[in-house]
C-alpha cells in the first residue's frame, strides 16, 4: 500500500481521502480514550487499504487490535464493546465479507435499542469498503450498501469527499446509536483540498456539489466523481447539470433532493448497486411520491450491469456507470 | 399555383397555430371557403383562402404553430386529369365498400359513413367491430409530463392542442409554454392563480371548440397591460335619455316577427356607429407615433365568453348597415364567438369597440383601450332613473355612456363632441 503519512503537525491544503480518514480516526483515537480500531489486519499491517498505517505505533496495541478472520465474531464483539461503554470503531475489509455479520448488525446492533424497550443504545461504527473498479474480482466489488439502507435502527454514511472523510467518523462516533460507513475503494486515492474551516459536519443533509439548472444527477459515494465528470462534459453541450451528493443513505435527505428537482424538473439517478430492489429504486419511487408535479421527464437510473462484477478490466468498466453512460442517461432526460 | 399562407388576424398577431384543416389533399376548393381553422392568442378562428383550385399539398400538420406568412398549403389549378406530380394520391375507395348487410344496417343506424371506415377482416370487409370504433372513437391518451400538466392546467392551455416535442412525442412544460403565448417570456408566470379553470372541462363535441380559447387568459392580460402602459387613456361619461329611442323600438317591435325584433343593444351599437363617423379621430389606430383614421367603421364588440376570457369581434360598416341587418348580424357574431367559430375577416382590426356591461347589471364601465385602436366606448345597464324633463321631474329608461380615450389621438373636446352626437342620435332613433 502506497499511503503517505501527511507531514507532522502541519495543516496540508490538500489530502488523500485515505489520509484524511487516517486523520479522522487518529483525531478520534486523540480526543476520546473509549475509541478504538478493530479489524482484520488493521494494526500490523496498516489496514487492508492503508488506511490505520501507522495508528499502532502511535496508539498501541489495545487500541488497535488485530482480529481473526471472524466478521460475525470481531463485529459482534465491538456491538458488546459498545453496550459495554467503548466506542468502538470495527473495520471490514469490504462489504462482500460483511454479509458474514449481517446478523450482528441486523438482528443486534439494529435491534437492541428497540428489544430492549429504549434502554440500549449501541453507539457502534462499522467502517467498510465498497465498489468496484479496481479489478478485484466479483467477491471483492460489490456495491450493498442499499441493502443496509433497507434496515431501520442503523445510520448509513458514503463520504465521498475528503473532507467528509476526514470529519464524517466524528459525528458517527456523536450517534448513540450504530452507523454503517461505507468508503468506496475507488476514492481512497482520490486527492483534493481539505477545508480547514471545517470542523464538523452534519449526516442529516445531502450537500449540492454542484448547482445546475437543467437536470439533478443525484448520486452518492464513489459515483459523485464520475457525475461531476458527467457534468462538466454536459455544461460544454450547454446542459447545466446540478449534481447532488446524497452523503447518507438512511436516512435519505428528501428535502435537499425535492428542492433540487423542482428547480430542474429533471432527475437522474447515479448508483453503482444493482438496479432491482435498489437504493436508486428508492430514491427515484421518493420523487415520484414527492416531486411528482415538478417531473418533465421519467426520473431516469444508471446501475450496474446486473451481473457479478467481472475480473476483466474492460469487462469491468463496461459494467458500472460511467461518465459516458451519465451523458447518455442525462441527454434522455432533457431530449 | 398559389399558397395559402397563415393569415395575419389581427395587429399583434405574428404567428398562429393550425388547429385542423377542413380539406384533405387533392380536394378543390373555392375563393372564400373555409379551409383550416386556426388559433392565434385571443381566439379560435376560422379562415378563408382566397383563392380558387386543388389543394396539392398541405404543408402544416395541425399542432403547428408558425409566423404570420407562413406557407400553409399550395392551391394548384383545378385538377382534371392527372394530379400534381408532389401530391401524394390519397387512397381512393373504388365500387362499395366489402361488408355483409348486417354491418351495413348497423353502420346506417349509428350514422356511419362506411366509406370512410377501414376493413380489418377478411379482405378488408368491414366488421362490427370497425363500425363501432368509428362510430365511438377512443379518444386519445394525451402524453404529457406531470410538470406539463400542472403548467397547462394554470396557463389554461387545452394540452390536446399542443404538439410534443419530448421523446415519444410527449408533451414538455417548455411545449406548454410555448402553446400559452410563446413570446419567450422565460419561466412561466408565478400561480396565475385566478384562472381557477374548473377541474378538466369536459372535452367539447366534435367540430365544436373550447370556450375560452387556450392561452387567451395570457394574452389578455398582455394585451391589458400594454394599453395601460402606453396608451394614456383619459375618461369621460354622460347619462343618456333613452326613452323616445326605447319607446319608438317598442313601436317597430309591435310589427316584427318575433325573431326579427330589435334589442336596445343594436340601437345603441348603431348610434355609436354614427357618432364614430362624426368624430373621426376616436375612430382608427394609432400606429409609428401617429394616428391613422379609419376610412369605415369597423366596430368592435366585446363579447365575454361563457367559460370566461372575451373576444371583440368585428362588425364591419356597422354605420351604413341598416338596423334589422345590424341587428341580424349581431345576433349571429355572438352566438359564433362563443362557441369559437368566428372568421378570420370578422377579427381584424375592429376601429373602436364597443364593451355593454349592461347585461352584468353594472351602471358605468369605463374600459381600456384594445391597442392600436384609439378609444373605447363603455355602456351600462338601461335603467330607470329620475330626470328633469322641461322643469318637470319624470322617470325615465337612462344608459351611462363612458368614452376612455387616447389622449395621443385626440383630446377631451373630441371625446366631448363624440358623446353629445351619441346621445343626439339617441334622441333620433328613427333615422337610425
Amino acid at each position: 500500500m502506497n499511503a503517505r503519512r501527511p507531514a507532522e503537525g502541519a495543516e496540508t491544503p490538500r489530502s488523500t481521502y485515505r489520509e484524511a480518514l487516517r486523520e479522522g480516526l487518529r483525531e478520534a483515537l486523540r480526543g476520546d480514550e473509549r475509541v478504538f480500531l478493530m479489524g482484520e489486519d488493521v494494526g500490523r499491517y496498516g489496514g487492508c487499504f492503508g488506511v490505520s498505517l501507522g495508528l499502532l505505533e502511535e496508539f498501541g496495541p489495545d487500541r488497535i487490535r488485530d482480529t481473526p478472520l471472524s466478521e460475525s465474531a470481531f463485529v459482534g464483539a465491538g456491538i458488546g464493546a459498545a453496550l459495554g461503554g467503548l466506542r468502538p470503531v470495527v473495520e471490514i475489509m469490504t462489504v462482500n465479507f460483511s454479509l458474514l455479520a449481517l446478523d450482528q448488525v441486523l438482528n443486534n446492533a439494529a435491534t437492541l435499542l428497540h428489544m430492549s424497550g429504549g434502554q440500549l443504545n449501541v453507539p457502534v461504527v462499522i467502517r467498510m469498503t465498497t465498489g468496484a473498479g479496481r479489478q478485484l474480482g466479483a467477491q471483492h466489488s460489490h456495491s450493498l450498501e442499499g441493502w443496509y439502507a433497507h434496515i431501520p435502527g442503523i445510520r448509513v454514511l458514503t463520504p465521498a469527499t475528503v473532507d467528509d472523510a476526514r470529519h464524517m467518523l466524528a459525528a458517527a462516533l456523536d450517534d448513540p446509536d450504530p452507523v454503517v460507513l461505507f468508503e468506496h475503494g475507488s476514492l481512497y486515492n482520490e486527492e483534493g483540498a481539505l477545508d480547514t474551516a471545517i470542523r464538523s459536519v452534519s449526516l442529516d443533509s445531502a450537500a449540492v456539489r454542484r448547482a445546475g439548472t437543467d437536470v439533478s444527477v443525484i448520486t452518492y459515494g464513489g459515483s459523485l466523481p464520475k457525475a461531476l465528470a458527467a457534468a462538466e462534459e454536459l455544461a460544454g453541450d450547454g446542459i447545466d447539470a446540478e449534481v447532488v451528493d446524497l452523503r447518507s443513505l438512511r436516512p435519505l435527505d428528501d428535502a435537499t433532493v425535492t428542492e433540487s428537482v423542482a428547480r430542474t424538473h429533471r432527475a437522474v439517478i447515479v448508483d453503482e448497486g444493482w438496479r432491482s430492489g435498489s437504493i436508486s429504486g428508492e430514491i427515484s419511487a421518493r420523487i415520484t411520491e414527492q416531486s411528482f408535479y415538478d417531473l418533465d421527464a421519467p426520473v431516469q437510473r444508471v446501475c450496474s450491469q446486473e451481473v457479478p462484477i467481472p475480473y476483466a478490466r474492460q469487462l469491468e468498466e463496461a459494467a458500472l456507470p460511467q461518465p459516458a453512460s451519465i451523458v447518455a442517461a442525462v441527454r434522455q432526460a432533457v431530449a | 399555383m398559389g399558397e395559402f399562407t397563415m393569415p395575419s388576424l389581427g395587429a399583434d398577431m405574428d404567428e398562429g397555430t393550425l388547429v385542423e384543416w377542413l380539406v384533405a389533399e387533392g380536394g378543390e376548393v373555392a375563393r372564400g371557403d373555409v379551409v383550416a381553422v386556426v388559433e392565434t392568442a385571443k381566439s379560435t378562428i376560422e379562415v378563408e383562402c382566397f383563392e380558387s383550385g386543388t389543394i396539392t399539398e398541405l404543408l402544416v400538420e395541425p399542432g403547428t404553430t408558425v409566423p404570420v406568412g407562413t406557407p400553409l398549403a399550395v392551391i394548384g389549378p383545378t385538377a382534371s386529369r392527372g394530379r400534381a406530380p408532389s401530391a401524394a394520391p390519397a387512397p381512393v375507395l373504388t365500387g362499395p365498400a366489402l361488408t355483409t348487410p348486417l354491418v351495413r344496417h348497423q353502420a346506417a343506424e349509428e350514422g356511419v359513413d362506411l366509406q370512410a371506415v377501414h376493413g380489418s377482416g377478411m379482405g378488408g370487409r368491414i366488421t362490427r367491430e370497425d363500425v363501432s370504433r368509428a362510430a365511438h372513437p377512443a379518444p386519445a391518451r394525451i402524453t404529457a409530463s406531470p410538470l406539463a400538466r400542472r403548467l397547462a392546467e394554470s396557463l389554461g392551455v387545452d394540452l390536446a392542442s399542443v404538439k410534443g416535442t419530448g421523446s415519444r412525442g410527449a408533451i414538455k412544460a417548455d411545449d406548454v409554454r410555448a402553446a400559452a403565448g410563446a413570446a419567450g417570456e422565460g419561466p412561466a408566470p408565478a400561480a396565475p392563480a385566478e384562472r381557477a379553470a374548473p377541474a378538466g372541462p369536459p372535452p367539447p363535441p366534435a367540430g365544436t371548440r373550447a370556450a375560452p380559447p387556450p392561452g387567451d387568459r395570457l394574452a389578455i392580460a398582455r394585451l391589458m397591460t400594454r394599453a395601460k402602459r402606453e396608451i394614456p387613456h383619459y375618461y369621460l361619461s354622460t347619462v343618456i335619455d333613452l326613452a323616445s329611442a326605447l319607446e319608438w323600438m317598442r313601436t317597430e317591435n309591435g310589427a316584427r316577427q318575433v325573431a326579427d325584433r330589435l334589442v336596445p343593444a343594436a340601437l345603441l351599437l348603431k348610434a355609436v356607429a354614427l357618432a364614430a363617423r362624426e368624430v373621426p379621430e376616436l375612430n382608427g389606430h394609432w400606429s409609428d407615433d401617429r394616428f391613422v383614421p379609419a376610412t369605415g367603421v369597423r366596430l368592435g364588440t366585446a363579447v365575454s365568453l361563457r367559460g370566461g376570457g372575451l373576444v371583440a369581434p368585428a362588425l364591419a360598416d356597422a354605420d351604413r348597415m341598416p338596423l334589422p341587418e345590424l341587428m341580424a348580424t349581431l345576433k349571429d357574431l355572438v352566438a359564433r364567438a362563443r362557441h369559437g367559430r368566428l372568421r378570420a375577416s370578422e377579427t381584424a382590426d375592429p376601429t373602436l369597440t364597443v364593451t355593454n356591461l349592461g347585461d352584468q347589471g353594472v351602471e358605468t364601465v369605463f374600459g381600456v383601450i384594445y391597442p392600436p385602436q384609439v378609444a373605447m366606448v363603455g355602456l351600462g345597464r338601461v335603467t330607470d332613473r329620475p330626470v328633469a324633463v322641461d322643469g318637470m321631474l319624470a322617470v325615465h329608461p337612462t344608459v351611462t355612456a363612458t368614452l376612455s380615450a387616447d389622449h395621443r389621438a385626440s383630446d377631451g373636446a373630441d371625446g366631448s363632441r363624440f358623446l353629445t352626437a351619441l346621445d343626439r342620435l339617441l334622441q333620433h332613433p328613427e333615422d337610425l
